[in-house]
Formats: C-alpha cells, sequence, structure tokens
C-alpha cells in the first residue's frame, strides 16, 4: 500500500454562476507523475490551484500529506509548505537576485540560517542546471532560465508535492525543452509531482498516469499508454487529434 | 529645508500606513483611513498650517515648538497624497507575486513586507519626487508661524525685503531659490530610479 500524498475528494469551484470544477476525485500517491490534461477553459488549471488553496474550493475537500488543506481552521501557511507550486508566468520576485530568490522563503518561513538556506539553494540550482547564475536578477534571464530558477526556488522548500502549471506554455519553443528535462528529472528522482501540461509527449514518457479533463469533470484517466495511446471516450480523442495534430503543423 | 525633510519624512511613514490600511480587509480601516486621505487631500495646505499652528495652542493652551508644527502640517498634508500614491504603488505590483509568495507559505504580512512594499516603492520612486518637491514649496508656509532668525525661511527672507526696497527682486530672488533646491533634488530622483526604478520589474523582460 503506498502512501497517499494528495486526495482530492468531490471537488466543486463556481466563479459566479461559472460552474468550473464540477466533482473531481482525485489520488497522488507518493513517488506519482500524473499529468493533467485537456482543452483550455476545462477547469485544469483551477483544479491544481485549488490544491493549494490559491482558489478556495466551493464544495469537497483537498487533504495533502497530513494537512486538510479544506478545513476552514487549518493553518494555510503551514500547509502549504507541503506543496511547491510553478506558474505560467514564473512570478519570480522581480526586485531579488536568483540566491534572494530562493531562500527569502527559507529564512522568513523556514526560519533556516543564511548559510543554510544558501547551501539548499545553490544545490537546487545545480539541480535546474543554473549554478553560478546567483547573482543575476531575474529579468536578466531567458523565460526557460527564469523558470528552472521558479524550480528551484519551490524545490528548496522541500515540497512532498510540485504542483505545475503549465509550466512551458508561456515559453518560446526552443527553451521548453530545458524545463521539460529538469521536470524529468524530478520525476527520475522519486518527486511526486501533479502536472497541468500541453505537452502530450511529455505525458506520455513521464507520467505514471495521465487524466483528460473537459468541462469540470475528469473524463478519462489511466496510464498514458491508454489515455493517449488508446483512449475509450469520443471527446479525449477529439482532443488528442486537434492537439497532436496541431503539434504535426507547426 | 529642516521642514521639508522632517515632513516628507513623517508623510512617507504615516502614508504607508494609511495606504495599508485603505488597501485592508477590516472595514473601519478602510473608511478611516479614506476619510482622513479625502479630508487632508482637500483642504490647501495654508488652512492646515493655520490650524495646527495658532488653533491647537488656542484649543489646548499649549504652545508647539514652531518646528514641530511645520513638521506636523506638512506631514499631515503630505501623507494624503503620499497614502494614494503608495496604495497606486501596492496594486500595481502584478498578483503573481502575492501568489507565488503566498504558495511558498508566507504570511500575507511577510507578502506584504519582503515582497509587494519593496516593488511598490520602485514604481511609486517618480510620483513620490513630485510629493517631496510639492512638500518643499509648501514650507513656504511657515513663514506663517516663523519669525525667529534662525527659523525662516525663503519666502520670510523675501517678504521682509520686498517691504524694504518695494521692487519684485527679492521674490525674483526667491523664487530662484526655491529652484535651485528642487531642480538637483528631481535630478537626484531621476538618479535613483534609474537605479532601482526599473530594476527588476518584469515588464518585457520575460518575453
Amino acid at each position: 500500500m503506498t502512501e497517499t500524498v494528495v486526495r482530492v475528494t468531490d471537488l466543486h469551484k463556481s466563479f459566479g454562476s461559472n460552474h468550473v470544477l464540477r466533482g473531481i476525485d482525485l489520488e497522488v500517491a507518493r513517488g506519482d507523475v500524473v499529468c493533467i490534461i485537456g482543452p483550455s477553459g476545462s477547469g485544469k488549471s483551477t483544479l491544481l490551484r485549488c490544491v493549494n488553496l490559491l482558489e478556495v474550493p466551493t464544495r469537497g475537500t483537498v487533504v495533502v500529506g497530513d494537512h486538510e488543506m479544506t478545513d476552514p481552521d487549518v493553518d494555510i501557511d503551514a500547509a502549504r509548505r507541503s506543496t511547491g507550486m510553478v506558474f505560467q508566468q514564473f512570478n519570480l520576485f522581480a526586485h531579488l537576485s536568483v540566491l534572494a530568490n530562493l531562500t527569502i522563503a527559507q529564512r522568513r518561513v523556514l526560519g533556516r540560517s543564511r548559510d543554510e538556506a544558501e547551501k539548499v539553494a545553490r544545490h537546487n540550482l545545480e539541480r535546474v542546471g543554473l549554478a553560478g547564475r546567483e547573482n543575476a536578477m531575474p529579468r536578466q534571464l531567458s523565460g526557460g532560465q527564469q523558470q528552472r530558477v521558479a524550480i528551484a526556488r519551490a524545490l528548496s522548500m522541500d515540497p512532498s508535492v510540485m504542483l505545475f502549471d503549465e509550466p512551458t506554455s508561456s515559453l518560446d519553443p526552443e527553451l521548453v525543452g530545458d524545463v521539460l528535462d529538469v521536470m524529468r528529472g524530478l520525476a527520475r528522482d522519486g518527486m511526486t509531482m501533479l502536472v497541468v501540461t500541453h505537452e502530450i509527449q511529455f505525458a506520455r514518457e513521464v507520467a505514471d498516469r495521465v487524466l483528460f479533463i473537459d468541462g469540470g469533470v475528469i473524463v478519462e484517466g489511466g496510464v498514458p499508454a491508454a489515455v493517449i495511446g488508446n483512449p475509450q471516450q469520443e471527446r479525449t480523442r477529439t482532443f488528442l487529434a486537434r492537439v497532436l495534430h496541431g503539434t504535426a503543423e507547426v | 529645508m529642516v521642514f521639508t525633510a522632517l515632513g516628507f519624512l513623517l508623510a512617507l511613514a504615516l502614508g504607508l500606513v494609511l495606504a495599508l490600511m485603505r488597501l485592508s480587509s477590516v472595514g473601519v480601516y478602510r473608511v478611516v483611513a479614506g476619510a482622513y486621505v479625502e479630508f487632508f487631500r482637500g483642504l490647501p495646505a495654508l488652512l492646515v498650517v493655520i490650524a495646527i499652528g495658532f488653533g491647537i495652542p488656542l484649543a489646548f493652551g499649549t504652545i508647539l515648538d514652531r518646528t514641530l508644527s511645520i513638521t506636523l502640517a506638512l506631514g499631515m498634508v503630505g501623507s494624503a497624497y503620499i497614502a494614494e500614491t503608495i496604495r497606486a504603488g501596492i496594486q500595481a505590483v502584478p498578483p503573481g507575486q502575492v501568489e507565488a509568495a503566498r504558495s511558498l507559505g508566507m504570511s500575507p504580512a511577510r507578502t506584504m513586507v519582503f515582497i509587494v512594499i519593496p516593488q511598490a516603492f520602485r514604481i511609486v520612486l517618480p510620483p513620490l519626487t513630485n510629493e517631496l518637491i510639492l512638500l518643499t514649496k509648501d514650507s513656504s508656509l511657515a513663514f506663517l508661524l516663523g519669525t525667529t532668525l534662525d527659523q525662516q525661511e525663503l519666502a520670510q527672507f523675501g517678504r521682509a525685503a520686498l517691504n524694504e526696497v518695494r521692487s519684485l527682486t527679492p521674490i525674483l530672488v526667491v523664487g530662484l531659490c526655491y529652484l535651485i533646491i528642487t531642480i538637483p533634488l528631481s535630478y537626484l530622483a531621476r538618479r535613483l530610479e534609474r537605479r532601482f526604478g526599473s530594476a527588476g520589474m518584469p515588464k518585457g523582460a520575460e518575453v
């Protein structure tokens, strides 16, 4: 019996009258890589943002590790430490150097000493292939480098699960590969990952499980070979045909 | 200059507090700060200086030190403007910065102190320069309260000289003196902006 890191039960989310998530159930076991695919507006980013409560679910429960995120009495700041989030727009702290981006939360939230925080930071910069860029400012880096710094920043908090919200969608095509390589490395190291992505090839190759979401529900889920290789649902087939065809044309 | 410097520091501190109150989730803070800003922004600085310089001694029977009075008056008027400037600056920080900080487990207060406010100040550096220059000129209102020699400000010298020589020259000289103070201030501010202003702001850099 493997340990469950993320458990989402009957999750609903509405923005006003817009019912974005309509009952999602999801479990992620330790060390698993789960990729969420689906058309724009299907609710996949909202689902990810509900996991660390950047969006507050309308109904349902989210449990990460020992923390029930949806418990009204939960210390949300403490609970969020078990999740690391990587955003589509990187969101590096613009006024801080790369090193400071990686150390500020370690020091202010985890209470690590400067030396310890910098040691962890340097280790994680090396992991994402950016050793030596400690003193650069975010704006001096390419998008791909910024995103890798953002991954290192999240890793530095020792999260039990990493959440990726379309991490390559705002990158120039030639920079996507570097970021995906870093994510492959994390998966090999046994990191638990929940990834919202349009990179079907990446999902096919790295994911333990793929979920296809449309209209706020999980239409189909399972191993990549089944969901991507041999989809049972018409909606999944239509989506994949459109995405894969589009990729082939570009 | 002393009035201006002290008044500006007071205005900056008070302005920051007011800006945070206006953005607070606590309704009472918002209302109080909003009322303060509307009140002091709407009054001529002249009135506030008179109210503090003469009103407080009349009401409480205590005479405030002149420097203190004018500093208070300039600080209170300045803070109303600066509060709005800082509030705009805080709101101009991209929401993604806050989300990133919160996702790392930073509390709302830590996020504000370490992430939002440092960036907000870089954004509002140009308008803050404006406030400083306006305050420098408003310090001329100290003439209402100050008559001792060592505490005179420029306009006072001009007025005294005007009485003696019956010509506009002293006023022109005073105007020139203000420019001698304010133009280097603008220059200094521009250098600060170049150094910090756009430093690190993501605009256009993330492509």
